[in-house]
């Protein structure tokens, strides 16, 4: 089975199993007893497809498909509502990004989902220096969308972005390199090893 | 005790009495009206000198009837306990004092109910006789228990435990009942995380190294006479032996009868093989012995399998049971762990609608299925559709969408029936409800009858088993009263009793057992059992008065009188709970109890004073039951609630124990209102004596009549419903009753 285009049968474990070999805290899906508590607490519940309980039960249904391509554990904001009323404990914040990584090392991500996208800006971000380089990450999310809107968006957060100077939390002088740590190559070379080590036991899944 | 009545009259003036009330007056209404020959007051009746004031009465001046003027009858029982004396009380301050406002303009009133309550103790007292046996006791230490499953074995050796010797009669040829065929068993100690064994052998083995329990195999009991105390069993052999034994009480342990999945073609079952129940699973685990599991058609190794939970079962469908069975929620997770424990990777989904895991371990249990992998599906299953394997067609409730699955092994948790043998004689139902004829033989509410093996053979004119109740479990008062069932002396246990596991019915038979023994005490020193635990009182019948209308016999919820072969009947002490039902029941009133009869009722209410028409004192008679409205009542007044001046409240045993002539004779002595208060009747009834409120609400459904021929307003007579938490409502519905006679106007019949 290919990790990426894998075909469960419905309603068998496959998919769990798959699920708990791979996803952060994944062994937990099993446990959740489908009582809804999640479901009602999380505060951006309505607008996803598929809330957490709903994801937990699709899994064990085994709907690969629909919950790797799902955007809804991308919607989650980490307010941690839900592991703090869930009856059985599980910790569903973390399943929600565990889900939404594994989803997008395979590829099955949403593209389009600002979630997915911006995670990704912050990513390539951090790993150039090792360091977050906020002036340049702002401009990015502002000009996500194209030169008009991003003018708009930056001249509307204008003030913000004042501010966060004067409180040196931000430098101009970022625009041009900006600051890292030591040695951003080894910092490299130690991500790299740790994603050839994943990829390998991604690989050797369903094998 | 001395033949001569001699009341002695007690005057309490302690708990504020004695400055609401005068005392005085009590004590001349007393002596004058109440024909008390001894009449005395005290500041402080219950304390240790008061008490001595009354019993040197009665040692020195031989008072045999003892009135007291104080606290209701519920309270200073303890106090006010003398014996081979009658007693009663004239509830002075609960039913006086704390339910009316102290103010001046009220003191007439309230000092003619506390009057009227006197007069009315006295005549109590003037009716009433000490209580003699009836000669029928015995103790007879001998249990038998019916049924050698688990349960019947537990209550065994719990019951020669506490040293009284037990008889197991078992219909088949082994102990063990339906337990011994389970491979493993729900786990019963933390924690509660894996299948256990059952433990037949070391019960069987604990029972055969017992003396004291006498086993009979392949014996069923062909008939029971008697009475607790007093049972004569015949114990019969397969092979026609039989054999008479004497026993003091009865544990009915008599199992469950598992539904028959053919009801459930849409299941596949009987055209399937790979479709079995989950007894039926429980045969193909033992026979695997911890190895694979192996599907019945083929002898494949099962590498998929669904459990459909309530199959059959929760639903008002024709031929499916109404009921939850309660354990099988439970045994599908232990048989699911069949599977995983032995192999991981087989698939096991069970298909819920509510999973329902009851008992201490439940949840526990539910956990540690899921940590073993087992899936939990939230769903109904529609059909399962016969192939080479079953497809399972489903909703899948979260996702809420129509699903199938194709898997090795279906099992259907199919529930469990009551093994409670035969409903009540059917002619007997049919003579109970006369004006129900006619409903009947228009065809609509004859139901067809499959004809059921008894299992007791009970002697009893009301039939061969103890009455079924909700979807034929036989428990008779589930919260107050457990294991009781509407035959004194016969104690279900177990899944004839209420739905159940295993390791529920052996706590059961505990319970059943301790019942059992208490009974075959209490019958032995003839008293009664429960609500009126320790009356001496019993009913008796004036034989020449009798018309053998068989009323009694009839309406007796506790089936405590057979008939002799005039037709006249036949009491049973033991049985009898001394409700009185069958005294309001009696036409001809020859029906009564030493200290409870026609006239120690009747002749309370004659002795309240109605005052002139022209007076505007209109009176109201309340009949409450003292199990529930009258406590109902007593802590209204605990409350501070107050209630018309105009009540005169009468405890009765039952609201069955009415009789009709003590409303024709209120109404005739110009009561303006009449109350009957007792326990809610119906499915969820709450009745003490289970049928007793019912057949009093449908007796007074013919007070009508009587209140036409008198020309009254049919307001006038109420029945209700009363729970003892109605604290509020009790002194309400006095207040209406009373704004109703104001608008009605006063009864015509004062003179
Ligand atoms: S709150 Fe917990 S147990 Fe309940 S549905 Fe959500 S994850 Fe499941
Ligand atoms: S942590 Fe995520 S999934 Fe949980 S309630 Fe908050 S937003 Fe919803
Ligand atoms: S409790 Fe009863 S008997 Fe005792 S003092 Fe009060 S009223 Fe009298
Ligand atoms: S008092 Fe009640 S239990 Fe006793 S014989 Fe009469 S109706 Fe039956």
């Amino acid at each position: 089975m290919s990790t990426n285009t894998g075909t469960v049968e419905k309603y068998r474990n496959n998919f769990l199993k798959e699920v708990e070999a791979n996803v952060e805290e994944g062994d937990w899906v099993k446990m959740c007893m489908q009582c809804g508590v999640c479901a009602g607490s999380c505060p951006l519940g309505k607008h996803w497809a598929h809330p957490p309980q709903e994801i937990f039960m699709m899994i064990r249904a085994g709907k690969r498909e629909e919950v790797l391509t799902s955007d809804s554990m991308w919607m989650c904001t980490s307010c941690y509502n839900c592991i703090v009323r869930c009856p059985r404990e599980l910790p569903i914040t973390h399943i929600m990004h565990g889900l939404a990584n594994y989803a997008k090392r395979l590829g099955l991500a949403p593209k389009a989902q600002p979630t997915a996208w911006f995670s990704q800006v912050f990513w390539d971000n951090m790993m150039k220096k090792g360091r977050v380089n906020e002036l340049k990450l702002g401009l990015s999310l502002y000009f996500k969308d194209g030169i008009v809107s991003g003018i708009k968006e930056s001249i509307k957060h204008q003030k913000l972005g004042m501010n966060m100077m004067k409180a040196k939390r931000m430098s101009p002088m970022e625009l041009f390199g900006g600051h890292g740590v030591k040695s951003a190559g080894d910092l490299q070379k130690i991500i790299k090893k740790a994603q050839e080590i994943e990829n390998a036991r991604l690989e050797s899944y369903g094998k | 005790m001395a033949d001569e009545m001699k009341i002695g009259a007690y005057i309490c003036k302690g708990c504020g009495i004695g400055d609401r009330l005068d005392a005085g007056q009590l004590a001349s209404t007393a002596t004058r009206d109440g024909k008390a020959a001894i009449c005395q007051q005290h500041d402080f009746l219950c304390n240790e000198e008061g008490v001595k004031m009354i019993q040197a009465d009665i040692d020195n001046e031989g008072v045999n009837r003892v009135v007291i003027a104080a606290c209701s009858r519920r309270a200073k029982t303890e106090a006010f306990a003398f014996d081979n004396v009658t007693m009663h009380r004239a509830n002075l301050r609960e039913g006086v004092i704390w339910v009316r406002p102290d103010s001046d303009d009220q003191q007439e009133t309230t000092q003619e109910m506390a009057d009227d309550y006197v007069r009315m103790a006295c005549a109590e007292a003037k009716y009433s006789k000490v209580p003699e046996t009836s000669g029928q006791q015995g103790v007879n230490k001998n249990i038998l228990i019916v049924g050698g499953g688990v349960g019947g074995m537990t209550a065994a050796i719990e019951a020669s435990k506490a040293g009284y010797p037990c008889s197991i009669v078992e219909k088949t040829a082994a102990l063990g009942g339906a337990v011994a065929q389970l491979h493993k068993v729900i786990p019963t100690k933390a924690p509660f995380a894996d299948p256990q064994d059952a433990g037949v052998d070391e019960l069987a083995a604990a029972i055969e190294a017992d003396d004291n329990i006498t086993v009979y195999l392949n014996s069923t009991t062909t008939n029971i006479a008697g009475a607790p105390g007093r049972f004569a069993a015949d114990i019969s052999a397969e092979s026609g032996a039989t054999q008479t034994k004497e026993f003091g009480a009865i544990v009915q342990a008599s199992g469950f009868i598992p539904y028959d999945a053919n009801k459930l073609p849409e299941f596949a079952y009987g055209k399937n093989k790979d479709v079995v129940t989950q007894l039926e699973l429980e045969a193909l685990a033992k026979a695997a012995n911890g190895g694979a599991i192996k599907r019945p058609s083929d002898g494949k190794e099962v590498t998929s399998v669904v459990f459909v939970q309530c199959a059959g079962q929760r639903s008002k469908k024709e031929g499916h049971l109404e009921h939850c069975s309660g354990y099988c929620c439970s045994a599908s997770i232990k048989q699911a762990m069949y599977f995983k424990d032995q192999n991981a990777d087989v698939d096991t989904t069970i298909m819920y609608t509510d999973l329902r895991t009851p008992g201490a371990g439940g949840e526990n249990f539910y956990r540690s299925g899921q940590k073993k992998g087992v899936t939990f599906t939230k769903s109904v299953v529609n059909e399962v559709v016969d192939g080479a394997n079953p497809t399972v067609k489903f909703k899948d409730l979260i996702l809420n969408e129509e699903a199938e699955v194709e898997v090795d092994l279906v099992v259907l948790a199919t529930g469990m029936i009551p093994n409670s043998g035969q409903e009540t004689r059917a002619d007997l139902a049919v003579e109970d409800a006369e004006d129900k004829a006619e409903a009947k033989s228009s065809g609509e509410e004859q139901v067809i009858r499959v004809e059921v093996e008894s299992i007791l053979n009970l002697d009893y004119r009301q039939g061969k088993d103890v009455p079924h109740m909700a979807n034929g479990f036989a428990d008779s008062h589930f919260i107050c009263f457990p294991y009781e069932t509407q035959r004194t002396g016969i104690y279900t246990a177990g899944p004839t009793r209420r739905p159940m596991d295993a390791k529920q019915a052996m706590d059961d038979a505990m319970g059943a057992a301790m019942r059992a023994i208490g009974e075959a005490e209490n019958a032995g020193l003839g008293k009664a059992a429960h609500p009126r635990s320790g009356d001496l009182s019993f009913p008796s019948f004036r034989k020449e008065g009798c018309t053998q209308c068989k009323r009694c016999t009839v309406e007796c919820p506790f089936g405590a009188i057979n008939e002799d072969e005039e037709g006249y009947p036949v009491y049973n002490e033991s049985r009898c709970r001394r409700c009185g039902t069958c005294m309001g029941a009696c036409p001809v009133r020859v029906i009564s109890f030493e200290n409870y009869s026609v006239d120690t009722v009747g002749q309370q209410l004659k002795a309240v004073d109605i005052p002139e028409e022209f007076d505007e004192k209109p009176r109201i008679m309340v009949l409450a039951c003292e199990n529930d409205a009258y406590p109902a009542l007593d802590m209204a007044a605990q409350n501070k609630l107050e209630y018309s001046a105009f009540a005169r409240v009468i405890p009765v045993r039952c609201l069955g124990s009415i009789s009709l002539s003590w409303i024709t004779d209120s109404l005739n002595s110009g009561f303006d209102g009449i109350m009957l208060m007792g326990c809610p009747s119906g499915d969820d009834y709450q009745c003490h004596f289970v049928k007793g409120s019912g057949t009093a609400q449908e007796r007074m459904s013919k007070v009508g009549d009587t209140l036409e021929t008198l020309s009254l307003e049919k307001e006038r007579v109420a029945t209700y419903e009363i729970s003892i938490t109605d604290i509020h409502k009790v002194p309400k519905l006095i207040n209406d009753m009373a704004d109703t006679i104001e608008q009605i106007g006063m009864s015509p019949f004062k003179f």
